[in-house]
């Protein structure tokens, strides 16, 4: 297949996969689990194909149709958008692994819908990894909110169904009410909304409405989590573990940090924004996020909230990565997303396996855990010093860059935060690690339980090898991303 | 055949007209509908030929037995006028063909070709208004159109529509009256009623105070009729009691007729002929689109019977529509007459969807509506689709209106971004009220579980029906992707209204 059929071919397979989901789910269980990972690999097949002619310097490009003059759903592959897509196609198998063994682990209902709606969130990443412009991203951005929620709330009941309902309002009103007036600003203004190395704003908009239109470019798009409009994140917290997997690390946060780097790279241009000083505001929102939202997930005693306050953290470290504005800091923000992915998908199949085998989602009945759930715990721990940053793991390779970038800024507030929040980092993951395996165990006798099932399991030490992979092996996403700021077309 | 397309303008009102008196003779069952069906899609192919002919140059223009105007009556289609009938026909047809198991169920058998006869009066009084150069004859198929849908309106089953109709039929004929008091006071000045030669000898009286009133009386009330907020109240009602075929074919396109003639009377007749009108005009109509948008949304919201819910999101609408005209600018007003087909097709697809549901359930309150998905996936499925539109999702029709309008907006200057927010505001609440919907049919749990007796079978609606709703949810879409012809029509609409020419 040519460059130009992958693409959208790359956006039927999970459409085409989810159809199939949902009729072979009638059948039998095993038949639709079959059609998930067919799918999943079949997808990573087109994305990854991809790759090779992306290195090589070619940007295949295609267009749908032309809605107004101007303005058209088309599609096109440059270095972050590859590399999101390449992300999420990868971890979606992994995922899938996972989901089979919890899924069917905790018998969850309606796993059908389940499924189906994941390969659909999956076709709507494709899209705004792959849209080459801003109106076809905000079309795929919408399709994933609306994708994720009926996964989100899965369970149904009243607690959950009030939670989704925070999601799903937070995430639609602030990209109709922010984001599309910002796109529309953008196509007013600059008279096109195609993402162009260098940018495109430069000229049409100055002085304090720069200031603005990033402002509602970064508010607008909720999904990167950034104070005050993270509130959605903690909420989604009562979806199935997979799901929160899936908003994590595959696709809905990195959908929004990706949104973020991309419109600072190819819609402002880092230049562009680092003359303007109205836009400096951006680098200190991000730097305020990651110390409170440290601060707060220290007071968790919920795992998976303290890993939603985690995830935000994480996330304002690629926006403000994105902020400081020099190439060796872009490159960092693209680094960052994978290695986040990578450590936080291993510390929530971790969570979920735990609650799988135990039902336990307190931090304090963690205490001697790792006896009962060594594979798990282990798996945990690399994505909880991936968090912080310790080598071997990836976390230490993005912060590398992300601090060599600080320096080439000399942003030394940048070099603070980062230490800081390493600092307090440590200070919420290391006592579940320790408690994990050096407390003794209080877990009444009648509730003794071993590893979660085998799927759950296969899954978390897929990805912690990945976590602990990417430290060594960076140097390709490394080269990818370097193109992203030498400025090739 | 050409000589057959020369008439096309007069056959537009003509054929409905006509077959009506012959649909009241049809009493075998179902023969009344098939004829009113068929008159009625006949209509809407006049009016694609119109549209076509239109878009391949110039305007239609037909004169009544050759006699030329001013003597004779003179008929007219351009752009506006074309995509008006478009909407119209189209409204028309898709509820008919829908509807003919919901009106069996609604209107008793022997009253039905009278119920048949009355819509097609209707069609025909809005073709007819459509079509009309002259500013009587526009009064005399106004009040067809409207007491032929107070009829339809109260044919219903539901005594409620009653005191509605009775209040829609003061207020419209205040409406109507208010407008042949300003017609009137144009003809005592001008001694015309052709638009065209009122806007050319209307400039010499421009600043006698007779004129200046009949601006006013006009102005007001052609907003009643078109339900401009707040002369909007005998809309809810109107719209929630009557028959749900009629609430398809009225909601679609009603109001928007009157706002078609709002616009030409005072776009060509005033507009540059009276010293500030234009002035006037905006800062009379904008405080009030803006007001229709934020309370007609906001009262939506609270709003817990699915018909009156969308009502009131009609009333906001309007507000939208109303908005761009107000600003008096082509591209302000492109956006309004491209909100006109969109919103058309947005509110039929969800009154479609509406009258679906109203198969099978008894009471259209958001709770009774309780899990309606389960029952029903294809028609909440259209629903979703058509609110989506309603919203302006990218993707949808809805989204390019709202494109247009918030474009237009940025170009007024610091005004603008005010606008702008209450575009956004507006659409924002119309997710959450479009989201309520979807909540109660997807996610709440039926409060009295599976009561016996008053549970309705478990199954969709008829096939007709359903296909009908999803033919016009899908153009939602179709239209929201291609996007040429609306567009072409509505601008050249927006140019000729400020050009003058007629």
């Amino acid at each position: 297949m040519s460059p130009e059929q992958l693409i959208l071919a790359a956006l039927g397979v999970p459409l085409a996969g989810a159809l199939l989901i949902g009729v072979s789910g009638r059948f039998s269980a095993n038949l639709r689990e079959a059609a998930t990972l067919l799918t999943s690999l079949a997808l990573i097949a087109c994305v990854w194909s991809l790759l090779p002619g992306i290195y090589a310097g070619d940007r295949p490009a295609t267009q749908l149709v032309e809605v107004l003059p101007g303005i058209d759903i088309a599609f096109r592959v440059e270095p972050l958008g590859m590399m999101f897509a390449a992300l999420a196609s990868g971890l979606w198998l992994v995922n899938s692994i996972y989901s089979i063994g919890y899924m069917r682990g905790n018998r969850e209902k309606n796993q059908t819908r389940f499924y189906v709606m994941f390969a659909v969130s999956l076709a709507a990443a494709m899209g705004i990894a792959f849209a080459a412009n801003l109106f076809t991203l905000f079309l795929f951005y919408e399709m994933l909110t609306l994708a994720t929620y009926p996964l989100v709330s899965h369970k149904g009941d009243p607690a959950t169904v009030r939670s989704a309902r925070v999601y799903l309002g937070i995430l639609i009103s602030a990209s109709l009410g922010l984001l599309l007036p910002a796109i529309i600003w953008t196509y007013y203004a600059a008279g096109t909304g195609d993402f162009t190395p260098g940018g495109i704003l430069e000229g049409h908009v100055a002085g304090p409405a720069v200031g603005l239109l990033l402002g509602l470019f970064v508010f607008g798009t909720a999904k990167a989590a950034v104070m005050p409009v993270h509130r959605w994140l903690p909420a989604a917290m009562v979806a199935p573990t997979p799901v929160s997997a899936l908003l994590h690390a595959v696709a809905v946060v990195k959908a929004g940090v990706f949104t973020i780097t991309k419109v600072i790279v190819y819609i402002f241009g880092i230049d562009f924004l680092f003359s303007e000083p109205s836009s400096g505001w951006l680098f200190y929102a991000a730097a305020f996020t990651i110390i409170a939202a440290s601060v707060v997930a220290l007071r968790q005693q919920n795992l998976k909230r303290l890993l939603a306050y985690s995830t935000i953290a994480q996330l304002s470290y690629v926006v403000m990565a994105a902020a400081i504005l020099k190439p060796l800091a872009e490159v960092g923000a693209a680094m960052h997303m994978l290695a986040h992915a990578f450590g936080k998908i291993t510390l929530f199949f971790a969570a979920g396996a735990i609650y799988t085998a135990s039902k336990k989602t307190e931090l304090g009945q963690l205490n001697g855990i790792g006896r009962r759930m060594p594979v798990t715990m282990a798996a945990f721990t690399i994505g909880a010093l991936s968090m912080i940053g310790v080598p071997p793991t990836a976390g230490f390779i993005s912060k590398w860059y992300i601090l060599a970038g600080a320096f080439q800024a000399d942003n030394y507030l940048a070099l603070a935060t980062i230490i800081a929040s390493t600092a307090l980092n440590a200070a919420y993951f290391l006592p579940i690690v320790y408690a994990a395996w050096f407390r003794p165990d209080t877990t009444p006798a009648d509730r003794a339980h071993g590893e979660a099932p085998f799927a759950a399991v296969l899954a978390l030490v897929i990805s912690a090898a990945l976590t602990l992979a990417f430290f060594g092996y960076s140097a390709p996403a490394y080269e990818l991303e370097a193109q992203l700021v030498r400025g090739q077309p | 055949m050409t000589d057959l397309a020369t008439h096309l303008p007069v056959l537009q009102v003509v054929v409905p007209l006509l077959l009506a008196p012959l649909v009241v003779l049809l009493r075998p069952r179902g023969l009344a509908w098939a004829a009113a069906t068929a008159g009625s899609v006949m209509a809407l192919l006049i009016a694609v030929n119109l549209a076509v002919a239109v878009l391949g140059g110039t305007d239609v223009r037909y004169e009544l037995g050759g006699w030329s105007p001013p003597y004779g009556i003179a008929l007219r289609v351009d752009a506006f006028s074309a995509l008006l009938l478009l909407i119209v026909t189209g409204a028309s047809s898709a509820a008919l063909l829908a509807a003919r198991r919901s009106i069996d169920a609604a209107i008793e058998t022997d009253r039905q070709p009278l119920f048949y006869a009355s819509w097609l009066l209707a069609l025909a009084g809005l073709a007819g208004i459509l079509v009309s150069a002259d500013a009587f004859n526009i009064f005399v198929f106004m009040e067809i159109s409207s007491l032929a849908s107070y009829i339809l309106v109260a044919g219903g089953p539901d005594r409620r529509a009653l005191p509605a109709v009775f209040k829609y039929l003061i207020m419209g004929t205040i409406g109507a009256t208010f407008y042949l008091i300003g017609v009137g006071l144009v003809y005592m000045m001008t001694g015309t009623l052709n638009l065209a030669d009122m806007e050319l000898r209307i400039h010499e009286v421009a600043d006698q105070r007779p004129i200046l009133v009949a601006a006013g009386f006009i102005t007001v009330g052609l907003a009643l009729k078109a339900a401009v907020f707040p002369l909007h109240v005998w809309l809810p009602n109107a719209y929630t009691y009557a028959p749900h075929a009629v609430t398809v074919f009225l909601a679609a396109c009603a109001t928007k007729v009157s706002l078609y003639v709002l616009m030409r009377f005072d776009f060509i007749v005033f507009q540059q002929n009276l010293a500030g009108h234009e002035a006037q005009f905006a800062a009379f109509l904008m405080p009030l689109a803006v007001l229709a948008i934020l309370v007609g949304s906001a009262v939506a919201l609270f709003e817990n019977n699915l018909k009156r819910l969308l009502a009131y999101s009609s009333v906001a609408q309007i507000g939208y529509i109303l908005l761009g005209v107000s600003m008096v600018t082509v591209a302000g007003l492109s956006a309004g007459v491209l909100h006109m087909f969109n919103h058309a097709l947005a509110k039929g697809a969800l009154f479609l969807a509406v009258m679906c549901l109203a198969t099978r359930f008894s009471g259209l309150d958001l709770n009774q509506l309780a899990g309606a998905a389960r029952r029903m996936p294809w028609t909440m499925a259209a629903l979703v689709l058509a609110g989506l539109g309603l919203i302006g999702v990218p993707g949808t029709a809805g989204f390019i209106s709202k494109w247009y309008l918030v474009t237009a907006a940025l170009n007024e200057g610091p005004l603008g971004f005010f606008l702008v927010a209450v575009v956004v505001a507006g659409s924002l609440m119309a997710v959450v009220y479009v989201w309520r919907i979807v909540e109660a049919a997807w996610f709440a749990t039926p409060a009295t579980a599976d009561g016996p007796g008053d549970e309705p079978a478990p199954r969709e609606a008829p096939v007709v029906m359903l296909l009908v709703t999803w033919a016009v949810a899908l153009a939602n879409v179709f239209f929201g992707l291609v996007t040429g012809t609306q567009r072409e029509l509505a601008e050249r609409a927006a140019g000729a209204l400020l050009g003058g020419a007629p």
